[in-house]
């Protein structure tokens, strides 16, 4: 047995009491609060500064919390929230077209299949609409009406216009009116940031949160930061299939290092594969860029009919596409949500109907939508997509279709946390991608720019003030104790140890090998043959990473290669543990599809009687232990997730 | 493809650069200039020799982290194009590329290709923000703004933070960056009221953070991979004297 399950631990949510509508109001109205002039004698660090981290930071700050912040790019604006292209949902009902906070919250638990917590996702919808009021004032230059009100567009998987967008660079947009906001704190001393300073571990004494131990990325020095409360605003953890769409430094290990310090880990194993990315051209590729989802509001999906088609798109008559959302998805089409998009595509790429040099993309025809609207309005909706396509490609997508595979995308799962986004460690918090959140199985487009937004100007800033303020008064934080020193000599070790391998296998070697084993087998779709499999041979692959690997042998100054064994050593973990998690999840739901749980016609089966329930790991000395927490819906009854 | 290299190798930023020289072979014409390197480090690696520090992050010519000067030229040949947008199908066969850090006096080396930028972050931090703090925001759709004046906002709004300006600049000038801010935020009605102030603060912090003045040449112009027009610079100027 790869896990042992506790069954005598139920996790607490904490979910206020009261009627879905009111539980929000409830907890605030019930809250307990610091005084403004004692608020900065408490010190909070926040490693992460992407949407989620700096919109908390700024707005901890901004209450008087004395906030220190740590990234690892050399700047806070660069985290990877910039590359969110599409758009950011929001429910204004500015269209008058059926939207509603209860609409919302729906889509998202729908889109979801039912594996988020109702309270939590009724909240991430009932604070959407002043998230676009904030950003307006911080001058987000969201896209506006001739008339000169604002803008929206439709997404995947629901059937209302509630996503805000600013051209293709809605997440870069967010993004530095939170990075100012942050900024601007940062000028007025209440927030010191911390750029280039990689955390690698957390210190915890008597199972309470105390600080973290960071590295300095230019000089190689360790150092200790002691605080009242950590919140992790670390992001996803999707670089662990190495070709994704996230940025080469994305990484799990923060989040991996308070899990092995006792934070639990949710549902890891759901990972959401995005339908429209470039597809892999070749080996020495680093990366695989993501051509926004709002394509597919005006572009059309298709393959060629018989398989191994040699003729070029254009050439190919209309008799002989097969647009298989159209056919197989008749009501939501092309914007069928990405799982659905996602597993599609592979089906078709499979059975040989792939198209490109190396047969592993579909097509995404704009040919219909210029015919109609022409060829300015889609320039004007998709025109830099379109320039970006080409500089990458080569290829004019005016002229003859995009080529598009899936790739991954986004971690719905992470740390566990409860109602007030505390982990299971008291005073560590994890906000946006770095914990399991708010999407359930799958999340729906442009619902996680929203999410990190939500948890870090709205959620934190009322939730953390309360564990404070438990604390009662507030004594000077010290990071000379021995859990800090301990803390300290084991990262020390580490960096001493992969540094001294001295063997023969670069860092991105094993990396390389772990992506491909995961995309085979913890990817679209798993089976617990496959799962099995690949539990084994990532064991075999870390033996030989703790082996094998050659790195330069410098502690001191700028090392990219030790920086990156220490977070493909925790890969090494954390794919396994998605393994055993995916293995322990004997049902079809969202993104994790399970080849021995379908529906005759290769649909997900859920199975609600037996795993309506959150996954939460604890680490243990030798197999993860199994904790669940059940799901509870009072207030939806669970359907059958289809979009046909 | 085949390519010589020449890349400025330093140990750190106390010690004296030199440009060394590489070979790369059969590199595909669709490979990134940045996994060009990637390959060129592998094998520096398992050579047992220190691999080159380069920058970069998202590898998709949106976070603004790459920055290589190559061939005399910010970002390389390709007008508007971030490092890591560009590709070696963009260079001849057998063709020495030249490769060099930004180089201006407040974006110190730290190692080989790698800068300090923290002069950027220090100029938005005096003042290249609205002061709007968590929750004061009114409704959205109360302050209507035509799509025009947002469409020119955004022109400005998009500058990724690169600093190939300051480095194409012969003056090591940041003024397209700092315009770009003062210009993006300016044009909308909600940062109107704090403009003189941060106007006067964020012209003053690039002055003292070395920076130079700002001769209209236009370099700037032609790298940015973002297409910033200078005239934001002379918006800036104006209300700067006004
Ligand atoms: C290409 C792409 C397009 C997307 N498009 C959309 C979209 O259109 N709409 C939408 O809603 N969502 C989109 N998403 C998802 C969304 O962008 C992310 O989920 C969200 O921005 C995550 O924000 P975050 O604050 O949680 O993390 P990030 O923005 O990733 O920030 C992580 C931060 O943590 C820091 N960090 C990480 N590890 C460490 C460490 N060990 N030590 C110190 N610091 C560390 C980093 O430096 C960074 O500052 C997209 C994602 C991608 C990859
Ligand atoms: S103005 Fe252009 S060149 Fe200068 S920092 Fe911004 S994006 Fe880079
Ligand atoms: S690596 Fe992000 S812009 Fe080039």
């Amino acid at each position: 047995m790869y896990y042992t399950t506790d069954t005598a631990t139920t996790p607490n949510a904490k979910i206020p009491e009261g009627d879905l509508k009111d539980k929000w109001s409830n907890f605030k109205d019930k809250t307990r609060l610091i005084s403004p002039n004692n608020r900065h004698q408490y010190k909070i660090l926040v490693v992460g500064t992407g949407l989620s981290g700096a919109s908390a930071a700024a707005s901890l700050a901004e209450l008087g919390y004395n906030v220190s912040t740590f990234c690892f790019q050399d700047s806070p604006r660069r985290a990877h929230s910039v590359a969110a292209q599409g758009g950011v949902n929001a429910m204004k009902n500015y269209k008058n077209d059926g939207d509603s906070v209860y609409r919302m919250f729906y889509d998202t638990l729908k889109g979801g299949d039912f594996r988020a917590r109702e309270a939590n996702v009724y909240r991430l919808a009932e604070c959407s609409s002043h998230l676009i009021d904030q950003a307006v004032a911080q001058g987000v230059p969201f896209a506006r009406e001739y008339s000169g009100y604002l803008a929206n567009r439709s997404f995947g998987g629901v059937q209302v216009s509630r996503t805000f967008y600013a051209r293709g660079q809605t997440g870069q947009q967010l993004l530095l009116g939170a990075y100012q906001a942050m900024m601007r704190q940062v000028h007025l001393g209440r927030i010191k940031s911390f750029t280039r300073h990689e955390m690698l571990d957390l210190v915890t004494e008597n199972g309470v949160a105390k600080g973290i131990i960071v590295r300095n990325m230019d000089t190689g020095e360790i150092s200790r930061h002691a605080a009242h409360a950590v919140v992790l605003a670390t992001g996803g953890f999707g670089k662990i299939y190495y070709l994704s769409t996230l940025a080469m430094g994305c990484n799990g290990s923060a989040i991996w290092r308070a899990h092995k310090k006792g934070a639990w880990t949710s549902c890891p194993s759901w990972t959401q594969i995005h339908p429209t990315c470039l597809p892999q051209a070749g080996n020495y590729q680093s990366k695989l860029t993501l051509m926004s989802e709002s394509l597919r509001n005006d572009g059309r999906i298709w393959v060629p009919q018989t398989k191994n088609e040699n003729r070029k798109a254009i050439e190919i008559p209309e008799e002989d596409r097969d647009y298989y959302l159209e056919r197989k998805y008749p009501s939501y089409g092309n914007l069928a949500p990405r799982d659905i998009a996602s597993r599609a595509a592979k089906e078709r790429i499979d059975a040989g109907h792939g198209v490109g040099p190396l047969k592993n993309a579909v097509y995404l025809d704009f040919k219909d939508a210029i015919a109609t609207q022409g060829k300015d309005i889609i320039s004007k909706k998709y025109g830099n997509l379109f320039n970006m396509y080409e500089k990458i490609t080569g290829i004019n997508a005016y002229q003859q279709p995009m080529m598009i595979s899936p790739a991954a995308h986004f971690s719905m799962g992470g740390l566990w946390v409860d109602y007030e986004l505390s982990t299971n460690i008291p005073g560590l918090y994890a906000i946006g991608e770095a914990n399991f959140s708010d999407h359930g199985a799958n999340r729906l487009g442009a619902n996680s720019l929203l999410q990190a937004c939500i948890d870090g100007y709205y959620v934190l800033p009322q939730t953390l003030p309360q564990y404070l303020a438990q604390q009662g008064k507030a004594t000077p934080p010290e990071s000379s104790s021995e859990a800090f020193m301990k803390a300290e000599n084991q990262v020390r070790s580490q960096l001493e140890e992969l540094s001294g391998i001295n063997g023969s296998k670069t860092v991105d070697h094993f990396h390389r090998e772990l992506g491909k084993i995961l995309y085979d087998k913890c990817g679209l779709s798993r089976s617990a043959k496959g799962l099995t499999e690949a539990i084994e041979s990532i064991r075999v692959l870390r033996k030989s990473f703790l082996q094998d690997l050659k790195i330069p042998q410098v502690l001191q100054g700028i090392n990219e290669e030790l920086e990156k064994a220490g977070r493909v050593a925790d890969y090494l973990e954390i794919g396994e543990l998605m393994c055993i998690d995916a293995l322990s999840r004997e049902e079809s739901c969202g993104a994790h599809f399970r080849e021995e749980h379908q529906t005759p016609d290769g649909e997900a089966k859920r199975n609600d009687s037996d795993f309506s329930y959150i996954s939460c790991w604890k680490k243990n000395a030798d197999t993860p232990v199994l904790i669940k927490e059940p799901l509870q819906f009072e207030f939806t009854k669970p359907t059958e997730r289809s979009y046909k | 493809m085949d390519f010589k290299l020449k890349i400025w190798r330093q140990d750190n930023p106390q010690s004296k650069g030199k440009m060394v020289d590489y070979e790369v072979k059969k590199i595909s014409p669709d490979t990134s200039f940045l996994e060009m390197l990637d390959q060129l480090n592998e094998t520096l690696i398992l050579r047992g020799e220190n691999p080159i520090s380069f920058d970069y992050d998202c590898r998709e010519g949106i976070c603004g982290q790459c920055c290589l000067f190559i061939n005399g030229r910010a970002h390389g040949p390709i007008e508007h194009t971030s490092t890591c947008q560009l590709h070696m199908r963009s260079f001849r066969e057998g063709e020495t590329i030249y490769v060099e850090p930004f180089r201006a006096g407040p974006f110190p080396i730290k190692k080989d290709l790698k800068i300090d930028r923290q002069a950027l972050d220090k100029i938005i931090a005096s003042g290249g923000y609205i002061s709007v703090n968590t929750g004061q925001a009114p409704e959205a759709n109360q302050t209507l703004i035509d799509s025009d004046t947002v469409e020119q906002a955004f022109d400005a709004a998009s500058c990724i933070g690169c600093g190939a300006c300051v480095a194409s600049c012969k003056n090591g000038s940041a003024a397209l960056f700092t315009a770009a801010k003062i210009s993006h935020l300016f044009q909308l009605p909600q940062g109107k009221i704090e403009h003189k102030k941060r106007i006067k603060n964020m012209v003053e912090t690039m002055d003292q953070l070395g920076f130079g003045a700002c001769s209209n040449t236009g370099a700037c112009e032609v790298e940015c991979p973002q297409g910033i027009s200078i005239s934001h610079i002379a918006l800036m100027n104006r209300e700067f004297w006004k």
